[in-house]
C-alpha cells in the first residue's frame, strides 16, 4: 500500500484555560490516502477545525504524531516547514474575514508565490495570478478589485486561487461552503472536485452539514468533543450508521421532500456538555439514550466492527474485532 | 373560510442612500391566515427580512420607502402612528431574530429582558409575580426557571436562541416572524428548537411567518410556501404544491431543489444555478429572473411577467403559463 499523505498517529491538541484542560482534540488517529477527501463531520465546538489546524502545524500538537508523506512534521522548527507549506494549504470558512481588506485580488493571489520566492520577476508572477484566477472562474476584470467589492462566491474563489497557488498536494477546507448561498455553493462544490481531478488534490473537508459532505467525501469521520467516534466509508455511514451519536445527527437533518412534515423529532436531549476536564467515560453519554453505567465510567475505545467501519462505543463491545 | 390575520397587498420597498436606489422589495402581495405557518424561502438580497421588517414597521427610517398597504386585522401597519405600533409590537407581532449571538443584552438578566415584554405590555404588576410569569416562560421553551438570573454569555448559543424566543412569546402573539430562527445552530440543537416551536405553535395556536433559505426545515414546519427572488414571490403555493416535483415550478424552484445535494440521490455532480442574483440598485429589465434563466427567451426580456394561477398554486413566468396554455389546448382536442 502507498504511504499516506496524511497519517495521525494519537493526535492531542489541549489548550489552557482557567479552568483547567480543554481536550479539543483527544488521541484522534486515521490514515488519509492520496486523491481521497475525508470528511469530518461534527458540531460547533467538537474540535474539527482545531484537528484541521493542528494538522498543518499552525497550532502546535500537545503529543501525538502527524505525518505528511510517511514523514513526521508536528515537531519542524520553522526553516524546514517552509519549504512543506508550499505542500499544504487551507480554505477558510468565511471568506469575507480571511481576506485581507487592504489588498487586491491580484495582490492576494500572489502572496504566497512571493513569500515562497518561487517566481522572481514581476510578469512571471501576474502570469501565474492570471492562470490561477482562469483556473477558478473569476474574470480578468477582477484582477484589480477589492475583497469588499465581490459577493461571498467569488471571495471564496479568491481563496481557493490563493490555496492552489503553490500547486498543493493536500488542502484542509475548513467549512468551505457554509457562508455561501445554495446555488453558489453548489457552484464551490463543483469546482472543488474539478479541481480535485485534474490536480490530484487531498482533501480533509470539515462541515457541519452532512448532505455536503455526504456529497464530496470518500470516507468520513464523526467527531464529539474531540474525540473521533465513528470512522467509515461514505455510503456505509448514511446506510448503516452505529453510533448513537452519528444516528441522531442523520436524523436531525430536515428532508427537502413531501411527507416529511412534523418529522423532526427531539431525538437528542441536552447540549454538548464541557470540553475542559471532561470526566471519565464516554463523552456522549449523558446525552446518549442507550448508556448504561459502564458508558459513564469507561472510555470507549475505537474499535474495527466491519471492514473498514470503525465505532467507539460499548454497544459494540461483543462485536468481534474485524480482522481483514 | 379561516380567519385572515395579515394581508401584504403589492408591497414596495426601495433603499435610497445617496443617488443610489436599491429595490429591495417589488410588489409582492401576500396572505396569513389565523394559525397558518409560511415559509419565505430565498437567498441572501431576495428581501425577506425586508418584508419581515415592514410587517413590524420597522424599516430604517430615513433611508426607505414603502409603498402598499399591509393589513394586520384589517388596519394599515404602515400608516400606524408610533403609539399604536408600540401597542402591536411584541404583543400581537413579534419577531425572532436570525443571530442569537447579538440580539440580546449583554449587560442585562435574561429575566429582565423577558420581563421588560411582560411589564410594557401587560401593565405593572408586583416583583414576584412577574418574577413567576418570566419563569414560566423560560420553562415553555425548556430552560429551568431558576437560570432567569443569569446573563446572557452564560447560555450557549442554543439556550440563547430559546430565550429569544421565549421573549417573542411571552405575550402569546398572534402572528411571530421568525427570521433565520436555526441558521446560527447546529442540527441537533436546531431539532430541538424546531420542536419546540411546533409545540409552541399548537398550543398557542400563532401564526408564523417563517423565513428560511433551508427546503429541509420548510418541508418540516409549514403549511404554505413563498419562494422570493429578487424582491419578487416567484412562487406560491401549499407545500404539497412547491415540493411535488411533477408539477410545474418556477425555473428558479427547480434550480433551488437541483443545487442541494439530497441525502437520499445519489448525483455524481450538483447542478448550480448558473450567474449570481441581481444588484437590487440595478434590476435586470422584464423576468428578474431572465440573465440566469435556461429557458429565457426574447419575451422575457422585457415587459411584465404572467402570473399563472391554479388554485392556490401561483407561479409568475411566461414559459410556465405558455405550458399551461398548451395542455390546455391538448386537453380540448
Amino acid at each position: 500500500m502507498s504511504v499516506p499523505v496524511i497519517e495521525c498517529i494519537e493526535l492531542k491538541k489541549y489548550f489552557d484555560t482557567p479552568f483547567g484542560k480543554l481536550h479539543a482534540v483527544d488521541n484522534v488517529s486515521f490514515k488519509l490516502e492520496a486523491h481521497k477527501t475525508l470528511g469530518i463531520v461534527g458540531e460547533s465546538g467538537c474540535g474539527k477545525s482545531t484537528l484541521g489546524r493542528t494538522i498543518l502545524g499552525l497550532h502546535k500538537a500537545t503529543s501525538g504524531k502527524v505525518l505528511f508523506d510517511g514523514r513526521e512534521i508536528q515537531d519542524l522548527p520553522a526553516k524546514q516547514m517552509k519549504p512543506l507549506r508550499k505542500e499544504m494549504q487551507i480554505i477558510f470558512q468565511d471568506p469575507y474575514s480571511s481576506l485581507n481588506p487592504r489588498d487586491t485580488v491580484s495582490q492576494i493571489i500572489a502572496q504566497p508565490i512571493r513569500i515562497q520566492g518561487i517566481l522572481k520577476t514581476p510578469s512571471e508572477i501576474d502570469a501565474r495570478v492570471q492562470e490561477l484566477m482562469d483556473i477558478v472562474g473569476l474574470g480578468k476584470r477582477f484582477a484589480n478589485t477589492y475583497p469588499h467589492e465581490m459577493d461571498g462566491g467569488r471571495r471564496q474563489r479568491v481563496g481557493i486561487a490563493r490555496a492552489l497557488a503553490m500547486n498543493p498536494k493536500f488542502i484542509v477546507c475548513d467549512e468551505p461552503v457554509s457562508a455561501l448561498d445554495v446555488s453558489i455553493q453548489a457552484q464551490i462544490l463543483n469546482l472543488m472536485m474539478d479541481l480535485q481531478d485534474q490536480m490530484g488534490l487531498t482533501y480533509l473537508f470539515i462541515t457541519h452539514n452532512l448532505a455536503v459532505v455526504k456529497h464530496i467525501s470518500d470516507d468520513i469521520a464523526v467527531m464529539y468533543l474531540g474525540q473521533m467516534v465513528e470512522k467509515s466509508e461514505t455510503e456505509a455511514l448514511f446506510k448503516d450508521p452505529l453510533h448513537p451519536y452519528t444516528q441522531a445527527l442523520l436524523k436531525a437533518i430536515p428532508i427537502p421532500e413531501i411527507g416529511h412534515r412534523n418529522s423532526i423529532k427531539n431525538v437528542l436531549k441536552g447540549e454538548v456538555t464541557s470540553p475542559i476536564e471532561p470526566k471519565p467515560g464516554c463523552r456522549f453519554a449523558p446525552r446518549c439514550p442507550y448508556a448504561t453505567d459502564a458508558c459513564r465510567s469507561v472510555e470507549p475505545q475505537l474499535k474495527e466492527v466491519k471492514k473498514g467501519h470503525f465505532v467507539a462505543c460499548h454497544l459494540f463491545d461483543d462485536a468481534k474485532e474485524c480482522t481483514e | 373560510m379561516s380567519e385572515k390575520l395579515l394581508e401584504i397587498k403589492d408591497l414596495k420597498v426601495r433603499y435610497v442612500v445617496g443617488k443610489e436606489v436599491s429595490e429591495a422589495v417589488n410588489g409582492i402581495s401576500l396572505t396569513l391566515n389565523k394559525g397558518e405557518t409560511l415559509g419565505l424561502v430565498g437567498e441572501t438580497g431576495a428581501g425577506k427580512t425586508t418584508t419581515a421588517l415592514s410587517i413590524m414597521n420597522m424599516l430604517p427610517q430615513y433611508v426607505s420607502r414603502a409603498e402598499g398597504e399591509i393589513l394586520f386585522h384589517g388596519k394599515n401597519v404602515l400608516k400606524m402612528k408610533n403609539h399604536e405600533l408600540r401597542k402591536i409590537r411584541g404583543k400581537q407581532i413579534s419577531m425572532v431574530f436570525q443571530d442569537p449571538m447579538t440580539s440580546l443584552n449583554p449587560v442585562y438578566r435574561v429575566g429582565e429582558q423577558i420581563g421588560e415584554v411582560l411589564s410594557l405590555h401587560e401593565g405593572k404588576m408586583p416583583k414576584e409575580e412577574l418574577r413567576k410569569r418570566v419563569g414560566e416562560i423560560l420553562e415553555m421553551v425548556g430552560i429551568p426557571a431558576a437560570r432567569q438570573d443569569e446573563y446572557p454569555h452564560q447560555f450557549s448559543g442554543g439556550m440563547k436562541q430559546r430565550v429569544i424566543i421565549a421573549i417573542a412569546i411571552a405575550c402569546r402573539p398572534e402572528l411571530l416572524i421568525a427570521d433565520e430562527p436555526t441558521t446560527a445552530l447546529d442540527v441537533t440543537i436546531q431539532a430541538q428548537v424546531l420542536d419546540m416551536m411546533q409545540e409552541l405553535r399548537d398550543s398557542l395556536n400563532s401564526s408564523i411567518l417563517m423565513i428560511t433559505h433551508d427546503l429541509g426545515i420548510v418541508a418540516s414546519f409549514c403549511d404554505k410556501v413563498a419562494i422570493m427572488y429578487a424582491g419578487e414571490i416567484v412562487e406560491y403555493g401549499t407545500l404539497e404544491d412547491i415540493f411535488d416535483r411533477t408539477k410545474a415550478h418556477h425555473p428558479y424552484t427547480e434550480g433551488l431543489f437541483n443545487a442541494i445535494p439530497n441525502l437520499n440521490v445519489i448525483t455524481p455532480r450538483l447542478n448550480p444555478i448558473h450567474g449570481l442574483t441581481p444588484d437590487p440598485t440595478e434590476l435586470p429589465k422584464g423576468c428578474k429572473f431572465h440573465p440566469r434563466c435556461p429557458y429565457a427567451t426574447d419575451a422575457c426580456k422585457e415587459g411584465a411577467v404572467p402570473v399563472l394561477t391554479e388554485g392556490e398554486h401561483s407561479i409568475m413566468c411566461r414559459r410556465v403559463k405558455d405550458r399551461f396554455k398548451q395542455a390546455e389546448k391538448e386537453e380540448q382536442a
